[in-house]
């Protein structure tokens, strides 16, 4: 069975059995408990970006994300543990950084994206873990230093315990592969996409063996420096959110055709490079 | 279910423990009902799994489960998706035969085929399972027994059983005048997919590696499960029983729907990674010409996709 979306589906539907069948006076009192019950965890959830934007960003004030920065990832999402998420910008000011914090995860602040001279910043797409109901937050900083915040909610759980794929030694044979897609036609000048895709378990560090007891060590990839032809595109700092074998979709704007450079470093000190020409050859 | 029945002593003892016989009864509540089967081919008994997913209301007896029995002994294949599940199972071998359960085949890591294993404790059987499913099963487990218990209620599952025979490849277990041909394959439906073949009555418990009715799920590798397919296509089987669906279909006509299913899926997936569609947007237009033909279509295609799609944009 596929295990991940039955339960999630499951645990939701026996929920609500559970609320269906709690003996109740009348079903307008039920109604006022489970609004209450519903404005409780939102109310966690507000404390709880308080608590995290304070952490990250301190006392600087986020603006309304709308017209700036939007968030776009399925409400459901069908597999937690690779959860693909789009970011879009647009603003007046060159847009220097994106962040994306998923609220529940063990470790909210998942990318931090901060922007090079032969980035085109308007968008960006990613696949995360996400551990249970949370808001994902994605706050954009503009060239003047003004963050911009969008918010969605995202119901699924277990992307970070979940096991992650069948083979430990086939997945780390393989580390360090990447592939790099241009997407769409090369023009020199002209701003074009780019989908990277990398090699790499991203283990968390919380998936158990009940054999030895013992965690699968985590090993992630803390960072990703993207440039082209020595400018930079983009700096990635990454964590353990970040989904197996990530991939990341990002416009460049290359001035004429030339190599894209990447670097990817690993909690374990260990660097990938590799280097694409654009267009392929 | 007596909650002193997965008692502490059991867990620690790895599931083998023989306390779980004696209090076999629910004292507040009616006593467990041995499982309806149908003797799908001589000595080969079969409890139809109902098309729904684990819920509170049907113990996650959602699997095609049952026993086959041989001149001596026993073997359970396979045993359920909880306790009760497996209870229910081993009251009906106790009312079809005297004979001793020898043998609990372990088809595969998913909770519905394996979490009734602790209900033959007391019969002291050798577990039996692929060389992969004790990894799996250590990853796995606790992740598994946490959401199903979440959903049945807490010892529902008890603890864990892991195998204790593997199978390499290929062996034989033998149940007098009655061997069956087990048969460990390559990553498929998941990566630990043990069948058996019976060929007294040229019957293949097929388990997970063949849905019929219910949307197959797709846990492993989708060129392996159409490689392991053809492998199992060509064993001289006269008819299969599936992990899910109905108890018994002819071999190898029965696995049509399944081959088309994973061919367009195949098909599909790979011809979106060609175009460079994301993920999300494959899962939305992926295979959906499937969607009248299974059910559960809703809850597992998608996932299937994306299983598919994160193989398939690597090739």
């Amino acid at each position: 069975m596929g295990v991940t979306r039955t339960l999630l589906l499951a645990l939701v539907m026996s929920t609500v059995a559970a609320l269906g069948h709690a003996p109740v006076a009348n079903a307008d009192d039920s109604e006022a408990a489970m609004k209450a019950h519903a404005a409780q965890d939102e109310a966690e959830r507000a404390a709880r970006w308080k608590d995290l934007r304070h952490e990250i960003f301190g006392a600087r004030s986020l603006g309304d994300g709308a017209g700036v920065i939007q968030i776009a990832a399925p409400e459901h999402a069908l597999d937690a543990a690779l959860v693909p998420v789009t970011l879009t910008m647009k603003a007046a000011q060159p847009i220097k950084g994106v962040y994306l914090v998923i609220d529940n995860n063990p470790a909210p602040l998942a990318s931090h994206f901060t922007f090079g001279p032969r980035a085109d910043p308007r968008i960006l797409k990613l696949r995360v873990r996400v551990n249970m109901y949370t808001y994902m937050h994605a706050v954009a900083e503009t060239a003047d230093g003004k963050l911009f915040v969008a918010q969605q909610f995202i119901k699924t759980s277990g992307g970070c315990s979940a096991p992650v794929g069948s083979d430990d030694a086939a997945a780390m044979k393989d580390m360090g592969l990447m592939k790099l897609h241009i997407l769409g036609n090369f023009a020199a000048g002209k701003p074009v996409q780019a989908q990277l895709m990398i090699r790499h378990p991203n283990f968390n560090g919380m998936q158990m063996d009940q054999i030895t007891r013992t965690f699968t060590p985590p090993r992630f990839i803390r960072s990703i420096d993207a440039s082209y032809d020595g400018e930079a595109v983009f700096h990635l700092d990454s964590d353990i959110s970040l989904s197996t074998d990530p991939v990341i979709t990002f416009g460049f704007v290359p001035d004429k055709k030339g190599t894209m450079q990447l670097v990817v470093r690993d909690s374990k000190d260990v660097s990938f490079n590799h280097s694409f020409d654009v267009p392929a050859a | 279910m007596s909650a002193a029945c997965v008692s502490r002593r059991h867990a620690l003892m790895g599931g083998l423990a023989a306390c779980c016989l004696p209090r076999f009864a629910r004292p507040a509540e009616a006593p467990l009902q041995a499982w309806p089967t149908h003797e799908v081919a001589p000595g080969i008994h079969i409890r139809r799994g109902v098309n729904e997913d684990v819920s509170a209301s049907n113990d996650d007896a959602i699997a095609n489960i049952g026993f086959i029995v041989g001149r001596d002994a026993v073997a359970v294949t396979d045993s359920g998706g909880s306790l009760n599940d497996g209870r229910r199972l081993r009251a009906r071998i106790r009312a079809i035969t005297p004979l001793p359960v020898r043998y609990v085949l372990m088809s595969h890591v998913h909770p519905d085929h394996v979490f009734g294993a602790g209900a033959f404790g007391a019969d002291h059987p050798v577990y039996v399972g692929h060389a992969g499913l004790p990894r799996a099963l250590s990853l796995r487990r606790e992740y598994y027994r946490t959401r199903i218990e979440a959903i049945l209620g807490k010892d529902t599952v008890g603890a864990v059983v892991m195998p204790t025979l593997l199978v390499h490849d290929k062996a034989q277990i033998d149940l007098g005048d009655r061997v069956l041909e087990l048969h460990a394959h390559g990553i498929a439906h998941t990566d630990s997919d043990l069948t058996v073949l019976d060929r007294k009555t040229r019957t293949l418990i097929a388990s997970d590696l063949l849905f019929v009715e219910r949307v197959p799920s797709l846990d492993g590798s989708l060129k392996g499960w159409l490689q392991e397919l053809g492998i199992l296509k060509t064993v001289g089987a006269q008819h299969a029983v599936p992990g899910h669906g109905p108890v018994s279909v002819e071999w190898p006509q029965g696995c049509r729907d399944l081959a088309r299913y994973l061919g367009v899926l195949l098909r599909e997936t790979r011809a979106a990674v060609k175009k460079g569609l994301e993920i999300d947007a494959a899962v939305k237009t992926v295979a959906l010409s499937e969607r009248s033909r299974w059910k559960l279509f809703d809850d597992y295609h998608g996932h299937n996709v994306i299983q598919a799609f994160k193989e398939l944009e690597w090739e």
